[in-house]
């Protein structure tokens, strides 16, 4: 095993990371702010991979396609929001997990209606083909170091944003105190659909960048789904910054084990049979490292006031 | 009081139907519809199962198709091991009989429950939701990646299980089985609800400090439900598994998870016949809507969205009024 390999593996992970950070951006945004569990955030990532497949074959350009999935998950989002997810603000958890599980069927068998069951695919743009020489040789796509790019921008962003402006003043000031900030004149509703659109953007944005790496399909929108729950569960439920780190250790974690796991087994067992026990423990790894977290903290690592 | 006897006569009308239209439909020779009735006793067994933890408990889990699924598996790995005339794992014997397959899975799932249920109970709200989600995600990825039984493919049980003195494998006979042990489930979430350990239950659901308070620590009284749900849920796997004589991780699958909450909720949650009328409902609609369109998901979804938002109180508390407990 070469470091060359070695270093690979890691940026796989941290661009895994990366993404899991965008999706899981909204999802514990909108929890903080809202105190909403959206089951329907994976259909947003999906409903932007869509987008982006459909835009960019139509023109050619995977530009207008990002564009386009931008939009697109925002309006998903916003349209959302203001026809089904506000009458669910007041309800308990249990409404929540189930009219969003509602909203996935719906987006599921919509999308699949309008696009049908064969997948979609997407290439990655001309301008970021290639690949960059990685230290101690070998090579690394310049495609998935633009993600772990892009991710950083995202981060850096969000935090100005929240921050810095008086938008983020007032997402804080409604994780703090909902009542206060309405009473002070705030239009409390218009907040919530912005926070609501801004968090299905960052997930279509994810979507429509993991579409040029993978098939773009229906139900591709619940493993990372679930994936980012695990995320904010780890980082504490409306914690962006929880959010970042729960990704990366998520992404480093799950990519790390699946490459190192078998090759540690292989030195007490047979190859073939440590092949088959280390994956089988490397797919319930951050199953297991997440327990772990939540029996020491059950309010995960970095816990707001939720 | 009347809208006590109303639930009563509903509940009433549901059973009849569950029984009468199985023995109709194999005098009429048309075994399918039997097939679906046990699906539906099956599948509101497995929610009843549910309902302890979460109509009586509060505790939303959205990680039981584990234990469904895990049911499911030990009815499939007996049977394949008994097929092949190989003892099972730990050396213990092989069986087709269905009673110690089913207190094997139950068995089973109460000891993997205990663990998932100790940590998961650390937390709470959408914590405890997320968690018992994680915890069956864990084991639907070990099932996949797991090849000796059939990893993503799935298991075939060749022949269905055998129950002494009934042809299980005659549709009727298996249904009345299914419906045996269904009216045992409901039996003892009865039991459990009217027992002093219901009261605490349903306390630490509504008040848990004020439970504290009176020196009841509510960790140990939600735990004991968790298990107790699990493995009812498991036997309910079991059966689902021999039903199809295949089992796959899509048991496993938090799709499965979800279904059984909408069972509950389409139902009425907290109440005895709640996973009954949703489980009716819904396999009725899967079949009627499956019947007409190939969209039938898109359909169901909305049906749901509108029973969430616009009928709080699920199809018992649309036909009998207002539950009576807080």
């Amino acid at each position: 095993m070469s470091a060359a390999l070695l270093i690979e593996q890691l940026l796989n992970g941290l661009q895994l990371g990366v993404m899991l950070f965008l999706i899981a951006a909204g999802l514990t945004l909108i929890f903080g702010v809202m105190g909403l569990i959206n089951l329907a955030h994976g259909s947003l990532y999906m409903i932007g991979a869509f987008a982006c497949a459909a835009v960019a074959a139509a023109t050619g350009s995977f530009w207008l396609g990002l564009a386009a999935s931008l939009a697109a998950a925002a309006a998903a989002g916003a349209l959302m929001e203001v026809a089904i997810i506000r009458r669910l603000y007041e309800r308990d958890h249990l409404d929540q997990v189930l009219a969003t599980f509602a909203l996935i069927l719906i987006l599921s068998e919509g999308t699949r209606w309008l696009f049908g069951s064969f997948p979609l695919y997407l290439d990655i743009p001309p301008l970021l083909q290639g690949a960059v020489p990685l230290p101690g040789g070998g090579q690394y796509q310049l495609y998935r170091l633009a993600i772990i790019g892009v991710g950083i921008v995202v981060a850096v962003g969000l935090y100005l944003l929240i921050s810095r402006t008086r938008l983020g003043m007032r997402i804080r000031a409604g994780e703090s105190d909902r009542e206060m900030i309405a009473a002070l004149g705030v239009d409390i509703r218009t907040l919530y659909t912005v926070v609501f659109a801004l968090g299905a953007a960052l997930a279509g944005l994810a979507g429509a960048m993991v579409g040029a790496l993978q098939s773009v399909q229906v139900g591709m929108g619940e493993p990372a789904l679930i994936l980012a729950f695990v995320v904010i569960v780890i980082g504490g439920i409306g914690s962006i910054k929880g959010a970042l780190v729960g990704a990366i250790l998520v992404g480093v974690v799950d990519t790390m084990g699946r490459f190192l796991l078998p090759k540690l087994l292989a030195l007490t067992m047979p190859v073939s049979q440590a092949n088959l026990v280390g994956a089988a423990l490397a797919s319930m790894l951050i199953y297991i490292v997440m327990a772990l977290i939540l029996a020491l903290r059950p309010r995960g690592l970095f816990a707001g006031q939720a | 009081m009347t809208a006590l006897s109303r639930e009563t006569l509903v509940s009433s009308l549901l059973v009849v139907m569950l029984v009468a239209i199985p023995l109709a439909a194999t005098m009429a020779g048309e075994p399918f519809y039997v097939t679906l009735a046990t699906r539906i006793a099956i599948l509101a067994l497995a929610a009843v199962g549910l309902n302890i933890a979460l109509g009586l408990g509060g505790l939303v889990s959205f990680g039981h198709a584990a234990f469904f699924g895990l049911g499911g598996y030990v009815a499939g790995i007996f049977a394949t091991h008994a097929f092949n005339g190989e003892p099972l794992p730990f050396g213990f014997a092989a069986t087709t009989s269905m009673p110690v397959i089913w207190l094997s899975a139950m068995a089973l799932c109460g000891l993997v429950a205990l663990p998932i249920g100790a940590i998961s109970l650390r937390t709470s709200g959408v914590y405890f939701i997320m968690i018992t989600l994680a915890f069956a995600q864990m084991i639907y990825y070990f099932a996949v990646s797991w090849p000796s039984y059939g990893g993503e493919d799935g298991l075939s049980i060749y022949v269905r299980n055998s129950f002494p003195g009934l042809n299980t494998a005659q549709p009727l006979p298996y249904f009345l089985l299914c419906l045996g042990v269904l009216i045992a489930g409901l039996v003892l979430f009865q039991l459990i609800k009217g027992s002093r350990f219901g009261t605490a239950l349903e306390a630490s659901r509504q008040n848990p400090t004020r439970l504290a308070a009176v020196g009841i620590a509510p960790f140990g009284i939600r735990l004991v439900a968790f298990v107790v749900s699990a493995m009812v849920t498991g036997l309910a796997g079991a059966l689902f598994a021999d039903l199809n004589r295949f089992v796959s991780p899509s048991m496993l699958s938090w799709h499965m998870s979800g279904e059984l909450i909408v069972l509950i909720i389409l139902g009425g949650k907290g109440r005895l016949f709640g996973p009954l009328a949703g489980a009716m409902v819904y396999v009725l609609f899967e079949y009627a809507l499956g019947g007409i369109t190939e969209r039938w998901q898109f359909f169901l979804g909305l049906i749901l969205l509108g029973v969430v938002l616009f009928a709080r109180g699920g199809l018992l508390g649309l036909l009998a009024g207002k539950a009576h407990h807080g």
